[in-house]
């Protein structure tokens, strides 16, 4: 039997009362590609991430080469020879590969000055080594992203480590370049090396792993050899029995269409999606990040501009060029990320929730405090948005609340159609239900919702059908029978 | 059963959390907007017992009227810092604006142009407009083509005092009619009329950011421009529209010293934008945007003019003055940074 390069224990993590990470088990051989899965919330970043040193834990015991270790920062994995090529990229733009590869440890001439001419043969020859054609001369931000992607992993690999984690390294590359990051996978093999393959992709996994673990709701399933699986088997162990039950949707939609897409297009990356809507109706959007859903809603929101395609609402032909216009039509957006793009944190719940409806709350004279007042309170009571007062800084709220504030404001506008971008996103799961609560009553009073959601469950429990999106376009649709966990991922993945 | 009793505590913990948090944001605010307040009143008590003269009412008279012109730019400023930018070209536009105008209130025959004196009235629009075209190319360089605020405004900067030397020749506009002398020298039941101008101005844009649609879509789109833009707001239109606020206020700002000081100076209002930029900081208006208040801003550029006058009456060189103000603007913005830390 191989050597064990990292055994993971019973891993404990729970963030303000709720746990992410139960049972984190976890068993790295050298000479191994071990395929680390589960989907979203499943506990994988959480256990890489203590790994790492980044977080701390709660509770478990972590073991390096059979030593009992502990690290504080991710300087001191990386002392102990564990790297890590993280989903987010980092690059320092104006800076050159080979500056970037070995930014914080350049190779120095005397008085401190840096051997440029070393430190690009350096890189070159590691470059080299991997098969990746990238000059180490030319600057960050005159590359693609998949080439930054490639860049990292060498800059991953340069540290000599013998344990590599890779976090969805092949999100931004294309087929080819994904291929010679499989070459240089394997070579870290043969050096005996152990690699941990975090992925969605279910193809990659069984073109590229020996082994797996899962894991599910923060605790760990099953682990095994890949050559003794199958991949409904996989698929069957990473969705768990399906939980739906839990939050069924009530009416039937109407045969009304109230939205019609017709072959969109967006810079972004979405090709020729085409759907219809109907009053009443929850329409899920479904697939892997980066496959195009989010693009969509910017589309029929203004946000990007127009090319291709047509949008029909109510039978009328529409396109929106700002979010004003399409606040107008009666459309409203609750965006992925609340923070970013949903609430404006120094302000009051008050105003925030007001913030899309200025004009209806205001007369010639300026602001009626009354109606905001009003209005808010209203909002308050249908969220049941827990705040000592509506004049708090919504920043103050945990994030369940500001979800509801974020939902709120979108109401308060009175729309039609509903654009839900991962709606329960960082949610507890008691603010989730009442979401879906007043989600279904929205559709339950002819309103049209269409979600993008990556869980599973919740496209399960929602949705009167599934749109299933891969690489900007229309993978796939079921309907509501029709609907089963297993064909959602492998129709994404 | 027992999910349900969960589900229960975690949202009664989600409640404290956010209650504690709450009532600590509120002190923390407190101690900020009424700290400056408070520093201002002790410093009056303070003055008041160091020197007779300084509570008598010619001289609260005298730091209204010192104060009124930064106080004016600092308003302007306000609107741009709620925003997330920052204006240097105040100081230029002062001149340049004052400048215009002044040639179309003087009576002089080589510095005015063709056909003057014209009645006041005209002299100040023609003064406002040119400070509302600076803003407005400020804004727009800023707003539609992405140049950083610090940038366009530096290039105004140089460009509006460049003009303003071309304009004059480099020589004063000497000569004023009294009707525009009156913006800067006359004076309604005791009080003069720069102090009611400022006292306007800031009531008028206390209305508009606290009362007002305008108001809010500032103070959003400050706050977060993106949530603001989903949100259906034109975040590029109130970019803009500030920095026209900030030049239509400098050039007001630029008048009333013309007609102060009776010619129109082709070097006034150097360094100008410094001052309104340090009672907007000291009046707790966050340079990261979204956060403040016009009335913060009124008690800094209030604190400043109180400052200077204590020193001067206490015969403190100018020199000192200088020193304490930097101090005072970092004291200001250290309080800032520790509440933004705690929040």
């Amino acid at each position: 039997m191989a050597d064990v390069l990292l055994e993971v224990k019973g891993l404990k993590k729970s963030f303000g009362g709720v746990a992410a990470l139960s049972d984190g088990r976890f068993r790295l051989e050298a000479g191994s590609i071990h395929a680390l899965c589960g989907g979203n919330g499943a506990g994988k970043s959480t256990l890489l991430t203590i790994v790492m040193g980044i977080q701390s834990r709660d509770g478990g015991v972590i073991l390096r080469d059979g030593r009992e270790v502990s690290f504080s920062s991710p300087g001191e994995a990386l002392a102990n020879g564990i790297s890590i090529i993280e989903q987010e990229l980092s690059p320092v733009p104006a800076m050159t590969v080979a500056e970037n590869i070995f930014l914080g440890r350049e190779p120095l001439r005397s008085f401190g000055r840096i051997d440029f001419a070393t430190m690009n043969a350096h890189a070159q020859e590691l470059l080299d080594k991997l098969g990746f054609d990238i000059p180490p001369t030319t600057r960050m931000m005159d590359l693609s992203v998949a080439k930054i992607q490639l860049v990292e992993i060498a800059k991953a690999l340069s540290y000599d480590a013998q344990i590599i984690i890779m976090d969805e390294p092949t999100s931004a590359l294309g087929e080819s370049e994904v291929e010679q990051l499989f070459e240089a996978i394997r070579r870290l093999k043969a050096q005996g090396k152990g690699v941990v393959y975090v992925s969605h992709r279910l193809t990659e996994i069984f073109d590229i792993a020996d082994a797996y673990t899962v894991f599910r709701d923060g605790a760990f399933v099953q682990d095994g050899r890949i050559a003794d699986v199958t991949k409904d088997d996989l698929i069957h162990l990473i969705v768990g029995r399906p939980l739906a039950e839990k939050f069924v949707k009530e009416n039937h939609p109407s045969d009304e269409v109230t939205l019609a897409v017709s072959g969109i297009d967006s810079r972004n990356g979405v090709r020729d999606v085409s759907f219809e809507v109907h009053a009443g109706e929850i329409l899920a959007l479904y697939g892997l990040m980066g496959s195009g859903r989010t693009e969509i809603f910017e589309r029929i929101f203004g946000m990007t501009r127009h090319t291709k395609g047509t949008i029909h609402l109510g039978g009328k032909l529409i396109a929106p060029r700002s979010p004003a216009e399409a606040i107008h039509y009666g459309i409203s957006f609750v965006t992925e990320d609340r923070k970013e793009s949903g609430l404006v944190l120094q302000a009051s719940v008050r105003n925030n929730l007001c913030m899309a409806s200025l004009v209806e709350l205001s007369s010639l004279l300026g602001m009626t405090p009354g109606a905001e007042k009003s209005s808010a309170t209203r909002m308050i009571d249908l969220f049941s948005v827990k705040t000592p007062s509506d004049r708090l800084e919504v920043s103050g709220l945990s994030g369940g609340n500001q979800q509801k504030v974020v939902l709120g404001k979108w109401f308060m506008t009175e729309p039609k159609i509903l654009l839900l971008d991962e709606p329960t996103r960082g949610v507890d799961v008691g603010a989730k239900k009442e979401i879906y609560g007043v989600m279904s009553a929205f559709a339950a009073k002819g309103g049209t919702v269409i979600m993008i959601s990556s869980e599973n469950e919740e496209v399960l429990g929602m949705a009167d059908r599934v749109i299933v999106m891969k690489d900007g376009r229309v993978a796939g649709e079921l309907g509501r029978k029709e609907m089963s966990a297993g064909k959602l991922v492998s129709l994404a993945a | 059963m027992t999910n349900h009793t969960t589900n229960a505590d975690k949202a009664d913990d989600g409640q404290t959390v956010s209650a504690a948090r709450a009532g600590w944001t509120n002190t923390s605010v407190m101690i900020q907007r009424f700290g400056i307040l408070i520093a201002l009143l002790i410093l009056c008590v303070l003055l008041t017992f160091a020197n007779e003269y300084f509570l008598t009412p010619r001289n609260i008279v005298n730091v209204l009227r010192q104060t009124s012109i930064n106080g004016i730019l600092a308003i302007g400023m306000t609107f741009v810092i709620l925003t997330r930018g920052i204006d240097l070209s105040v100081g230029s536009v002062v001149a340049l604006a004052g400048a215009v105008a002044a040639s179309f209130a003087t009576t002089s025959a080589t510095q005015g142009v063709y056909g003057t004196p014209y009645p006041a009235v005209i002299a100040i629009a023609v003064g406002m407009a040119v400070g509302m075209a600076a803003g407005g190319i400020s804004g727009v360089l800023v707003a539609r083509y992405r140049v950083p605020a610090f940038v366009a405004t530096l290039g105004m900067l140089s460009a509006a005092r460049g003009l303003t030397l071309i304009y004059t020749t480099g020589r004063p506009i000497p000569a004023l009619t009294d009707s525009f002398r009156w913006i800067g020298t006359g004076d309604v039941a005791g009080v003069p009329l720069p102090v009611i101008i400022f006292a306007l101005v800031f009531l008028v844009s206390w209305y508009v950011l606290t009362n007002t649609r305008f108001g809010r879509r500032v103070y959003a789109a400050g706050g977060n421009p993106h949530a603001a833009t989903v949100s259906g707001i034109n975040v590029t239109r109130i970019n803009i529209a500030v920095f026209v606020i900030s030049g239509g206020l400098a050039g007001l700002a630029g008048m009333i010293l013309a007609a102060r000081t009776g010619s129109a100076l082709p070097q006034a209002g150097v360094a100008y934008e410094l001052d309104a930029i340090a009672a907007v900081v000291i009046g707790g208006t966050s340079l990261l945007g979204g956060v403040g208040t016009v009335t913060g801003t009124l008690i800094g550029a209030l604190l400043i003019g109180v400052v200077n006058n204590g020193l001067d009456l206490m015969g403190v060189e100018s020199y000192y003055q200088q020193v304490i103000k930097g101090i005072l603007i970092v004291a200001a913005v250290l309080l800032d940074q520790s509440r933004n830390r705690r929040a």
